[in-house]
């Protein structure tokens, strides 16, 4: 099925460099609409600054990183802008404005487009916060006063607030106790089916990606070494694969995947 | 962006009264040019007090703040009659179960003018206390310091000479220069009228070596240094390098603040002397320039005119400026609560602080050696 739907991001022989140091070199990655891809690799394996390139954060030396079919490094501003409003992202530590508190923190983009009547926005900010799980009294608290759990659950409300097509999440279940981001993932999980979401998804937490994703990407030597599905992933051979997913935590994992199923 | 119908509402007058809504109900879509305008001139069309009967079967793409205007022009209930495909049943599903997450209202009592005084009082209280209590943590620090000489923080200490004290060299003599110029035109004209000529090297050597030189670089640093060290002490709070510190044994006291204090009580004199030289410098060039007065002149009168005494108070005055803005600095920067907005008050409280304390410290000198000097 996957396959005959879009592609809504194209990675083309992209290459990062940094000084001395390759951190990719001839990557391609294609990722299509309705899909949960976790992108797997070690550490300094360029992952995050992956991610950050498909952001228009960070500009890689070579290769080009189309989104929604603009190029995201030659796009102009109101492309530029058009492109952030389709998308959310969950930054690892949340990134909540420390100076507004957390109902604040998801209305901002919706005021933002300045047209949206302050109603409106007001109770559609409780209902971002009411499907993340997050009370009326927790809504006005600083996000100095939140738990690390309840600050990425308001940084998840506020990355779904524009209703995006494609949610980027980095580590989404770092930090949290194993009770907090298997509840977490149960989130996500709904928030998907709910709103027909494409999630990009960094993380090491082997639970989280069997349970979540729909396709692994596994970023070894400099490049994209597979992309399939779980099951299919753990099957190949290369070193990398074998080291992270059939480590005894890989096995465990792998068993809950089964059993569940 | 999305090819797609705008969202509009078509009202239908014969009885029974009925609304189609159509086109794509997504917050993009919503939020083009006037569509909302157009939405709402067409709800003024709505018949008021009738039962009316929604057809939302039109529409091709909702989602949640789509579904809530709706929600919101229905009164927040959902209308008796009511149709709409079956995969947008879910968005109003979760809004029937959200309904009664309203926000709770904010308690705003009225602000009582005598509590606010006694707010006001007891925060000033409080800095004071805290202030006290660093100045004695430092004594103590110092004591320690002498006692142990081998173990003190040289390389805290000889880092921040090099970043207060060397990095500063450029802004200071610039200043200085500019400020010794216009100092020595302004006097110079007024001395002219009287013919008073020569008198320009005492009333220029004694403002800018007692007042001027130690002010001038206490100004500069206390902008440049006191606000760096308030961002850097608050920014170690908000990523938890402060409690690291304490953590593994390093008190505060001992390895940030007390280090700051010594290097700005050594550096500052010195540059009190540097800003003094460029600042004298200046003026003796526009004294040239004005009134034609020989800069050989000027130096050979220069140590007649200036006794040494005014020097030794120039250096003091370095010194005690040095510590109050380094004092002043680590005391709010310690106070920097971990979010952005205290950040950024600490430092305006802070350079703001240190430069009314340098002031009220210079009239306290003057006040004391009103009678030395002259």
């Amino acid at each position: 099925m996957p396959d005959h739907t879009e592609a809504i991001i194209r990675i083309q022989n992209l290459s990062t460099q940094f000084d001395d140091f390759v951190v990719h070199r001839d990557l391609n990655l294609e990722i299509r609409r309705g899909e949960i891809v976790s992108i797997v690799g070690g550490s300094g394996s360029g992952k995050t600054t992956l991610l950050r390139q498909m952001l228009g954060l960070e500009r890689p030396s070579n290769g080009t990183v189309t989104v929604f079919g603009e190029d995201v490094h030659k796009a102009d501003s109101v492309q530029l802008q058009r492109l952030r409003n389709r998308w959310g992202m969950l930054f690892q530590h949340g990134a909540l404005f420390s100076a507004l508190n957390a109902f604040d923190n998801v209305a901002l983009p919706m005021r933002e487009l300045r047209t949206l009547p302050e109603d409106v926005i007001r109770d559609t900010v409780m209902l971002k916060l009411y499907m993340v799980g997050i009370s009326p009294a927790e809504a006005m608290k600083m996000p100095a006063d939140l738990s690390g759990g309840m600050i990425k659950r308001v940084a998840l409300a506020r990355a779904l607030a524009l209703e995006p097509e494609l949610l980027f999440l980095d580590e989404p279940t770092a930090g949290l106790d194993p009770s907090l981001s298997d509840s977490f993932v149960e989130l996500i999980q709904s928030i998907r089916t709910e709103m027909q979401l494409t999630m990009i998804m960094v993380s090491h937490d082997l639970d989280t990606i069997f349970a979540l994703s729909t396709k692994i990407a596994v970023l070894a030597e400099q490049h994209v070494v597979a992309m399939a599905t779980a099951d299919e992933v753990v099957k190949l051979t290369h070193p990398f694969i074998k080291e992270f997913f059939l480590g005894a935590r890989g096995k465990r994992a792998l068993e809950g995947l089964h059993e569940s199923a | 962006m999305l090819k797609v119908a705008p969202p509009i509402l078509i009202v239908s007058q014969e009885d029974p009264f009925s609304v189609c809504a159509r086109g794509a109900w997504h917050v993009h879509a919503l939020t083009i040019d006037n569509t909302l305008a157009n939405i709402t001139s067409s709800l003024r069309e709505l018949p008021a007090g009738k039962e009316l009967a929604w057809d939302l079967s039109g529409i091709d793409i909702l989602d949640h703040i789509g579904a809530q205007f709706l929600w919101n022009i229905w009164g927040r209930k959902r209308p008796v009659q009511l149709t709409m495909s079956a995969a947008h049943e879910n968005f109003f599903a979760l809004l029937e179960r959200a309904a009664p997450s309203l926000l709770p209202a904010e308690p705003k009592p009225a602000p009582d003018l005598i509590d606010v005084f006694f707010e006001k009082l007891s925060i000033a209280s409080e800095h004071l206390l805290a202030f006290v209590a660093l100045i004695g943590q430092l004594m103590l620090d110092l004591g320690r310091f002498a006692s142990q000489p081998r173990r003190g923080p040289w390389k805290e200490i000889s880092a921040n000479i090099f970043h207060i004290g060397y990095q500063a060299l450029g802004i200071t003599a610039l200043v200085g220069v500019l400020i010794g110029v216009v100092l020595s035109y302004l006097f110079a004209q007024q001395l002219h009228t009287f013919g008073g000529d020569i008198y320009l090297v005492n009333i220029l050597g004694v403002s800018i070596i007692r007042e001027l030189g130690p002010m001038l670089a206490a100004i500069l640093v206390a902008g440049r240094s006191g606000s760096a060290i308030t961002a850097q002490l608050g920014v170690m709070r908000v990523t938890e390098e402060l409690d690291a510190m304490l953590v593994m044994g390093l008190p505060h006291g001992f390895r940030l603040i007390m280090p700051k204090v010594i290097a700005l009580a050594i550096s500052m004199p010195l540059l009190v002397i540097w800003t003094d030289a460029m600042s004298l410098l200046g003026g003796i060039v526009a004294a040239k320039i004005e009134l034609g007065l020989a800069p050989s002149y000027f130096l050979r009168k220069l140590p007649d005119a200036v006794s040494l005494a005014n020097y030794w108070i120039g250096l003091g005055k370095g010194v005690t400026f040095g510590s109050l803005i380094a004092l002043v600095a680590c005391h709010f920067g310690l106070r920097i609560k971990a979010d952005t907005e205290s950040l950024g008050e600490g430092t305006t409280n802070s350079v703001v602080t240190a430069i009314t304390m340098v002031i009220v410290a210079d009239a306290i000198f003057a006040i004391v050696f009103s009678d030395v000097g002259y």
